[in-house]
């Protein structure tokens, strides 16, 4: 039996990964399209959001939507009946989306006619925040119902997103949800963090929101 | 939730550095994983022995050495060790201030393997 001997490996389990992501925003710069990475958990309100943004900004840019979901096209259904080009990638059980899967939805788009392309990440707060999708931002809603604890049970996913919308502000009086503490508790996470507070029901918020992207775009396609 | 993808990925680093050095058979595999993971030993393991079935590997076990999450102190350069679960109100040990930046934690990282 030949001596069992110690093997230096020294490698990032997701740079794969992560060099197909870096490559894509490369692309991204070349082709001036701004894609923004949207998460939350099941039920937050990805499409609501989504709908408002794009009501907010389709007379100032070219929007696209890429939607992931395990198994159904409803959403990209929804939104396309708001008037933007929408692409469906049923990921077929898998629990989030990773670089290679983003590069092969945005085939679908002419992306040289788009300025942004909002990606609908799968609801998880888990395994989406592990996987780098290539995007220029990434962005989380939390919705009050949730609770204000999630930043302790999830830290990871707060801590990689530029910005974090709470929504379902509407809920707050009939809830025992803490703003302040959960503002302190993301903000341990992640300093340079933007919280912004917002309600697709009523409308409440979604203005600061809209200009937050709007800048953030803007700065990245240089319009 | 995501051991799958992650676990395929370890199997095929360790695949072409086994090719590289000509091995016969992979003993164990030493994983340094941040302590900001959600990975699950048990479950990478499982998934491990079941996508290296005929391969080198089979049989290899993973020894994960989870690292801490260490932040520095944007302020005094003072770097310390935090509790992830109660990360509620953390303020620098050394000067008080909140303003961090995160050293480690989020490794997912193969250190080396035992193999012949």
């Amino acid at each position: 039996m030949d001596e069992i001997q110690l093997i230096e490996i020294k490698e990032d389990i997701l740079s794969d990964n992560k060099n197909l992501a870096d490559d894509l925003r490369q692309r991204l710069k070349q082709e001036k399209t701004f894609v923004l990475n949207l998460m939350s958990s099941p039920g937050a309100g990805k499409t609501s959001v989504i709908l408002k943004t794009i009501a907010a900004l389709k007379d100032r840019f070219h929007i696209g939507v890429l939607e992931a979901d395990i198994d159904s096209i409803v959403d990209s259904e929804k939104v396309a009946s708001a008037g933007v080009q929408a692409v469906q990638l049923r990921t077929g059980g898998f629990c989030h989306l990773d670089a290679p899967m983003v590069m092969k939805g945005l085939e679908a788009f002419d992306l040289k006619s788009l300025d942004v392309v909002i990606i609908e990440n799968v609801g998880n707060l888990v395994c989406p925040a592990e996987f780098d999708t290539g995007a220029i931002k990434n962005a989380m809603i939390l919705s009050v119902p949730e609770g204000d604890d999630k930043p302790l049970k999830y830290p990871l996913m707060f801590s990689i997103c530029d910005v974090l919308l709470v929504n379902k502000i509407d809920y707050l009086g009939l809830s025992d949800f803490d703003m302040d503490i959960l503002k302190k508790r993301v903000i341990s996470l992640n300093p340079n963090i933007t919280i912004i507070e917002v309600s697709c029901k009523t409308g409440d918020g979604i203005d600061e929101w809209a200009e937050w992207l709007g800048r953030e775009v803007e700065r990245f396609i240089g319009k | 939730m995501h051991e799958l993808p992650v676990t395929q990925s370890i199997l095929n680093i360790v695949l072409k550095h086994a090719q590289m050095n000509n091995v016969k058979k992979i003993h164990a595999i030493n994983l340094a994983i941040g302590e900001m993971s959600d990975l699950e030993n048990e479950w990478v393991q499982r998934y491990f022995d079941y996508l290296s079935k005929d391969t080198v590997a089979q049989g290899a076990r993973l020894n994960i050495e989870r690292t801490p999450v260490v932040l520095k102190c944007e302020s005094c350069s003072n770097n310390f060790e935090v509790d992830i679960k109660k990360m509620e109100d953390i303020v620098c040990p050394q000067c008080g201030e909140k303003k961090f930046s995160l050293l480690s934690g989020r490794e997912y990282y193969i250190k080396n393997m035992e193999a012949e």
